[in-house]
Order: structure tokens, then sequence, then C-alpha cells
């Protein structure tokens, strides 16, 4: 008798705790085009590993470090939670900003590549920099000093109103800036390493023929809408 | 004064199967050599730092000069990391010392292929020593080079994309096991103290 209700103090001991979150997870978005789509800008073979090797594992990653985050948080492991948080960050970050780059690019006959005058983002970066060429001078400038890996972005600022052209290391997402991202380009070395070798910049000169334009103008009415 | 790409102490199939020629050729003329002409460029311009070594550069510079400076002796130290001889297990004094910091070769084996295959982004992993010839593991971020913390390299594995895409594409962990297979033992203990 005693012997039971000891194991049913214990058993009631060693029930779960309330969590207070619940891992969420997450999935890889499919690609809006077929891997060969925006080839020979960027050819299916690079498309094909950078979806579904890279970002996948973005993602995997990611709901992994969160089962991790969620059980840590249940047991009240702080320590454990903030050693998870570069995880994090880090694949987050991936799923993040690949979840972009898809949207910001497109075949040329779906648009790629032509930057409408009539596009409100496009009057904006003609006001600032002159025109869409010395934009992209710049920003092709900018993306390809980065050091190690990281994207080029062009991002909404939602206080001053304006457009701004900066960089980012490794993942990291352009919200940590507080920026709103409209265009991203990858630079890590496996978004064009199999097409351009260690030719960064001609990678930068070549992927304005697919950038989704119409997407850019989207994500800049969204983020300018008062 | 101009600053010299080491040659490469191999022919650069020498490493074949397990790194291609096509990768040694970008891997030393295009990244390597890279950095050498932009440190070229840069000291043109008669800056006060033109014509230091590159470890002075990399303790006292900062920035792209240091990133140039640093890249040079990370890859002529990576080249001199493996050997066409190499691989197997460790011999001599570095097998000692190795037992002695982590239990086996085994147990080193897995530690330095977790922090080479989990580093975030591009960077290094290092095997070094300090004074007292106690070896540690440690990885660097992109350009970064442990001699600016003190510590003495024994042994380096680049896991930036550009050392494994050719031949291995994402799979970075199997590229790590195939350093294994080339890691010069020889160059290991001649870092010792």
């Amino acid at each position: 008798m005693m012997i039971t209700s000891r194991r049913l103090l214990n058993n009631a001991a060693k029930a779960p705790s309330r969590s207070f979150s619940t891992a969420k997870k997450f999935s890889l978005p499919a690609l809006p085009y077929n891997y060969d789509a925006l080839s020979p800008v960027i050819s299916g073979n690079i498309m094909e590993l950078h979806h579904s090797k890279h970002h996948n594992a973005y993602v995997n990653n990611l709901n992994a470090a969160l089962e991790q985050y969620a059980d840590a948080e249940s047991k009240n492991d702080v320590g454990k939670m903030i050693a998870l948080q570069s995880a994090i960050k880090f694949n987050g970050g991936g799923h993040v900003n690949h979840s972009i780059f898809w949207t910001n690019l497109a075949p040329t006959k779906e648009g790629g590549g032509f930057a409408d005058p009539k596009f409100h983002v496009v009057q904006a970066i003609t006001k600032k920099f002159g025109s869409v060429e010395a934009f992209v001078t710049k920003f092709n400038s900018q993306t390809a000093a980065v050091q190690g890996s990281g994207w080029g972005w062009l991002g909404f600022n939602r206080n001053t109103h304006d457009i701004e052209v900066i960089t980012l290391p490794n993942q990291d997402p352009l919200s940590v800036t507080g920026l709103v991202p409209l265009l991203g380009v990858d630079v890590w070395e496996h978004a064009y390493y199999l097409d351009y070798k260690n030719a960064r910049p001609d990678y930068l000169k070549e992927i304005w023929k697919v950038v989704n334009w119409k997407n850019v103008e989207e994500r800049y009415l969204e983020a300018s809408k008062k | 004064m101009t600053y010299e790409l080491p040659p490469l102490p191999y022919a650069k199939n020498a490493l074949a199967p397990h790194l291609s020629e096509e990768t040694l050729n970008f891997h030393y003329e295009k990244h390597h050599r890279g950095y050498v002409n932009k440190l070229n460029q840069l000291a043109a311009e008669k800056p006060a730092w033109a014509g230091k070594s590159y470890e002075e550069l990399i303790k006292t510079e900062s920035g792209v000069v240091f990133n140039q400076a640093a890249q040079i002796w990370n890859h002529t130290f990576y080249w001199k990391s493996l050997s066409p001889n190499g691989g197997g297990a460790p011999t001599g004094k570095i097998a000692e010392l190795i037992n002695e910091a982590f239990g086996s070769f085994d147990a080193f084996k897995e530690k330095f292929s977790a922090a080479a295959s989990g580093h975030f982004g591009s960077g290094w992993a290092w095997l070094v020593r300090d004074d007292n010839n106690k070896l540690q593991i440690v990885s660097t971020h992109d350009a970064g080079n442990p001699i600016k913390d003190g510590h003495n390299p024994v042994l380096t594995c680049d896991v930036w994309e550009h050392a494994y895409y050719i031949d291995f594409r994402n799979d970075r962990p199997k590229y790590i096991a195939t350093w294994w297979n080339l890691v010069n033992w020889e160059f290991a203990n001649s870092n010792l103290k």
C-alpha cells in the first residue's frame, strides 16, 4: 500500500510542467518557378542545390533548434535557451532570407530584369540614386565587398520613409536593422560558385537580369503604407 | 616590396582523388592568388604598413588589409596542413599531445570534425597549442587567424564554401572526412615547441 502511494507521488512529481511555447514547424516554401527557369543567369544545378539542400537544411535545423528550445524552456533551463539562440538566429535567418530571395527572382519572360519606370520603387530609386544603373553599381560594389558570407539588401526605413542599401554578414536577417526587406541578393559562395566560381562581381552583374521588380514593387508599396 | 604568393607544396593534382585538381586550381590560383594581388594593390598606395610581414599585419591591422594578409597566411598554412602522403593516425609527439589533451585520437577527431562542420558561415577550424604544447581546438570566422589571440597554430581546415563546393557541393561533413585522409602530421609535429 505504502509503496503504491509513493509510486503515485513520484509519478505525479515527474509529470511534465507546463510549456510556455510549442515548437512550431517551419517548412520549405516551394519555388515560384522550375529549377532551370533562371538559367543561364543562375543554372538549374545551383537552384536545385540552393533550394533543396541549403534552404532545406536551414528549415530542418531551425525546427530542431526550436524543439530543443521548447524543451529547455519547459525545464526552465535558461542557460540552454541562451545557448540555442545562435542556432535559431543562424538557421532562422537563413530560412527568412532565402524565402524572400526566391520571390525576388523571376524568369525574364515573367518580368525578371524589367525595372518598370511606372513602379513607385523604381521612381524612389531614380530619385535617390540618379538612375537604376547608378543604384545597381552602388549595390553591387557594396555587396561584392562583403567579407566572407552574407547578403546585400535594398531595405525600406519606416522612420525616414527612405530606401537604403546595406549589407549584412552570415544569415543575419535584415530585420535586425529595423529595415523592411525589399530585395536581397545572396553572396554566400553556394549562391554562385558552380556557375561563376570566385567571380562574385560577374554574378552580381548578371543577376539583375532576373530580379523580379514586380515583387520588389509589391514589398515597397506594402512597406510604405502609412 | 611586393607580396608574393608562396608556391604550393605539391602539384595541383597531388591531392586527388580526395581534393580534385580543379579545386586546387581555383582555390590556389583564384582565391589564394587573389588575396595576394589585392594586398599588393593596397600596398601600391604606399601606406605605412606596406612591407610588413603577414604576421605583423595580422597582429596590427584590421579591415580589408587584415583580411587579405590573414587569408594569405591562412591559405599557406592550409596547403601545408595537407599532404599527398598524409592521413591516417598521428605519429610522433603530436600523437602523445593529442591523447593528453583529448583522451584519444578518435575523441580529438570527433571534436575537431564537429568544430569544422558546425561553424556557421565562412571560417577555419584550427588545432593550436600554447607555450606548454597544450593543444586546443579553436574556430575563427571569415579571415580570422588565431595568432591574433596569441595562439600557436598547429593545423588548419578551411571551411569557406570555395574549399569544398566543387568536390562536395553542400556536403561539408563529407569534405571534412576527406580532410582526415590528407592531414599532414609531419607538419603538425614541426609546429610544436
